[in-house]
């Protein structure tokens, strides 16, 4: 075996319920199935049981990284593996910051994460020592913000390590809460915040200071120089310059940004909230994750007076991108910069996921412009645009202090159940959508998406080109295919693993020249096999989980609002799902009888 | 002569591509053995420190050194003597602004060289490598 798998395979276990971890070599899963995506989906089939609650002890979190992190530009994101407590089947959800390359230099390739505590605790690993820690004093604070530095100030390491945290909605078990990373990136979807919190694990601190002997160092060089020249521009200009903000102007004028909740492609007050306008008045300075040329983190500054006094301000920090200014910007109609930016603001210190608490609110602004649900409800007036009383709602989100606010933190769809509107509330398999209405292929793989994520397939970016080339829709099962393959090959990516901004660079043929200066004996055609079989292996265990996608329930509005590419039928969405679903059933039952978790569908589908 | 200088900090988005590039120039990666620093000036919002030699005419990690490991570069700043140093680290505590980093696997100081590899790897125009006389 090539020794780099060696000084990747080490896989640490931590067990909150009885305080312990242990270390395990798992070489034979980093050879198999290189690291990341493929890696965390064998150890989360490991670990979890089919039936387990997503807020039990028996849920697990697995985190991974690959044979690429922390070694070549870009790799610098972290794959994690859980079940949502949003829909209860496995999902995933990736990171950067600091948090991949602190994971590897701290000399561990995953981490799983089992069992829950009965006191919070955080957890602090170094290449030396893991150490459980009492989290009462951080337990119920206001910001996650305040948390980190906290921790900031208390632990070593700096520069070289990871804060992950959870905000107050993680531990009220808010079922879309987050993760946050250091200060601004998250594991933003499906509910890895509520995860944490039902197993009171506040913040995971992760120090990474060593080094490891480079196999063929001149090789490596040359591919390094490669990659990082492909990085460094110009195909990821845009996100260095304006951020992912730059997408707000070009899909308004394409009738694709959703827009009070997704009544709508277009929005009045684009300009107002685009990447430009925020660039030119609000921007204070932009980051980049470990080894990112790019930098497309960017932060606006707001200054703000007091109230009480004159002259008094405070000067407060606020990360941007697409997601969060869709979600809490167009889709609630809110075109006042300053009040958006305190919006988002207000979800980050909480530490919930943007996309899915925007929508949420979309759908009960609906609701109450509908007479659904009253005042009594709400609490505050849910009006398009008024920022003041959605940031009042989103504290309610959290505090939950009656039983509509309760239920709004369950997600949009069990809101809907309760209070009606359903035609209206924005979920596949209870997922809120990102933020693209450009197509039918999007929303086609939101519907089978693994992360339920826009990058599962970028189909967003299909349908744009599909748009501005003339070309007619293809057939449902033509775009099953391309989403399909698209997503398969994004395993491998997701596998190494880098950001999906570099995927242009990450080229099939540059990917094998990485591996291969690392000293893997790897070709191309090879890796799109393997991508195939990983994406068929994470689908496998979703379904075996009980996921059943011919009943999904496909959002009226999202058919109703013309997108560019005219309204998209609901048999063509359907075709899409079940053209992946014989897909998948085929792959389990061809793997059946050598997987113990294939053999238990087998045995409930002959029942 | 040259030497390596700090052009702007505020210019610097924390990528860390300057400090893998030392480390690789030992066939390594990672960061244990990189002779440049960076981290956040407290919350990175605030921006990053770039921590690294200034080349000192006068260096006291040098003063500190009590077997002559270091000895004056032409230039400022100092050259390590592998085989001298004895690994005691009084030149880490004499750096006044931390810039004598530590390799813990071979338990010596990293000393920055002024040789200007990380300089083609800074994306962003922080760091340069300046003539000196
Ligand atoms: S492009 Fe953005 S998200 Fe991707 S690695 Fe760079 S800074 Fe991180
Ligand atoms: S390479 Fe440049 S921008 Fe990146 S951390 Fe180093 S000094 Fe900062």
């Amino acid at each position: 075996m090539n020794s780099w798998i060696k000084t990747l395979s080490r896989t640490l276990y931590l067990d909150l319920s009885r305080k312990q971890f242990w270390i395990e070599e798992r070489d034979d899963l980093f050879s198999k199935w290189l690291g990341g995506t493929g890696v965390a989906i064998q150890l989360y089939r490991e670990e979890s049981s089919r039936r387990a609650d997503p807020l039990g002890p028996e849920n697990v979190v697995v985190f991974a990284i690959g044979p690429l992190t922390g070694v070549f530009p870009m790799a610098s994101k972290v794959v994690s593996v859980f079940k949502s407590p949003l829909n209860g089947y496995v999902t995933e959800s990736h990171a950067g910051g600091r948090a991949a390359t602190a994971i590897r230099y701290a000399g561990y390739g995953a981490i799983v994460i089992k069992g829950s505590s009965d006191m919070p605790v955080y957890i602090v690993i170094d290449e030396e020592k893991v150490r459980f820690r009492d989290a009462g004093a951080l337990w119920g604070m206001r910001s996650s913000e305040t948390v980190g530095k906290v921790l900031r100030e208390a632990m070593p390491g700096a520069g070289y390590r990871t804060i992950m945290r959870i905000g107050r909605a993680g531990e009220k078990l808010v079922r879309f809460s987050n993760l946050t990373v250091e200060t601004y990136r998250h594991f933003g979807r499906m509910g890895l915040g509520a995860v944490f919190g039902s197993k009171k694990l506040k913040a995971l601190v992760i120090i990474g200071r060593k080094g490891f002997k480079l196999p063929n160092p001149r090789a490596y060089r040359e591919v390094y120089r490669e990659i990082y020249e492909l990085t460094k521009g110009p195909a990821t200009r845009k996100y260095h310059d304006l951020g992912t903000a730059a997408n707000i102007i070009p899909l308004d004028k394409l009738g694709a940004l959703p827009t009070r909740n997704f009544s709508s492609g277009r929005f009045d007050g684009a300009r107002e909230i685009s990447g430009e306008k925020l660039a030119e008045d609000n921007l204070s300075r932009r980051l980049a994750c470990t080894a990112c040329p790019v930098a497309c983190i960017h932060l606006a500054a707001i200054r703000e007076e007091y109230e009480d006094e004159k002259y008094f301000y405070k000067t407060e920090f606020v990360p941007y991108d697409h997601e969060p200014i869709y979600a809490l910007g167009s889709n609630l109609g809110i075109s006042d910069r300053y009040g958006l930016l305190k919006l988002i603001k207000v979800v980050e210190d909480e530490g919930l996921d943007s996309i899915s608490t925007g929508v949420v609110l979309s759908w009960a602004t609906e609701a109450f412009e509908r007479e659904l649900i009253s005042i009594k409800d709400t609490l505050v007036e849910l009006r398009w645009g008024n920022w003041r009383n959605y940031v009042k709602a989103v504290t309610y989100i959290v505090l939950q202090p009656n039983e509509f606010y309760a239920t709004l933190a369950l997600g949009v769809e069990e809101a809907a159940l309760k209070y009606g509107g359903v035609d209206f509330a924005l979920a596949f398999n209870r997922v809120e959508p990102a933020g693209y209405h450009t197509g039918p292929l999007y929303h086609s793989s939101l519907a089978i998406g693994f992360r339920h994520s826009h990058l599962d397939a970028g189909a967003y970016s299909i349908d744009q080109s599909l748009v501005a080339s003339g070309t007619p829709v293809p057939s449902p099962e033509e775009a099953a295919k391309m989403i399909i393959e698209e997503e398969s090959w994004r395993q491998i990516l997701n596998s190494m693993v880098v950001c999906l901004f570099a995927r242009g660079a990450y080229s099939k043929n540059i990917v094998e020249k990485a591996l291969k200066a690392l000293g893997y004996e790897i070709d191309e055609s090879r890796l799109v096999e393997l991508g195939k079989q990983i994406y068929l292996e994470k689908h496998a265990v979703k379904l075996s989980e009980g996921f059943e996608p011919e009943k999904m329930r496909i959002p009226k509005r999202v058919l109703e609002t013309p997108t560019p590419l005219g309204n998209i039928p609901e048999e063509y969405v359907r075709k899409v799902v079940r053209h992946y679903i014989k897909l998948v059933r085929e792959y389990i039952e061809k793997v059946g009888s050598s997987n113990e978790v294939f053999r238990e569908i087998d045995s409930t589908s002959a029942t | 002569m040259k030497r390596f200088v700090v052009v702007d900090s505020n210019r610097c988005v924390g990528c860390h591509l300057c400090v893998y590039a030392c480390t690789n120039r030992f066939g390594y990666v990672g960061v244990s053995k990189s002779a440049i620093h960076v981290r956040s000036a407290g919350g990175v919002e605030r921006g990053f420190a770039v921590i690294v030699c200034r080349a000192c005419r006068d260096p006291p990690c040098a003063r500190a050194c009590p077997v002559d490991a270091l000895a004056l570069r032409p230039g400022g700043g100092v050259i390590l003597n592998t085989s001298k140093c004895i690994g005691c680290g009084f030149c880490v505590n004499a750096c006044d602004i931390g810039a004598v980093m530590w390799d813990s696997e071979f338990m010596k100081p990293v000393i920055c060289t002024h040789c200007g590899y990380c300089v083609s790897f800074c994306p962003h125009g922080v760091i340069a490598l300046e003539e000196v006389t």
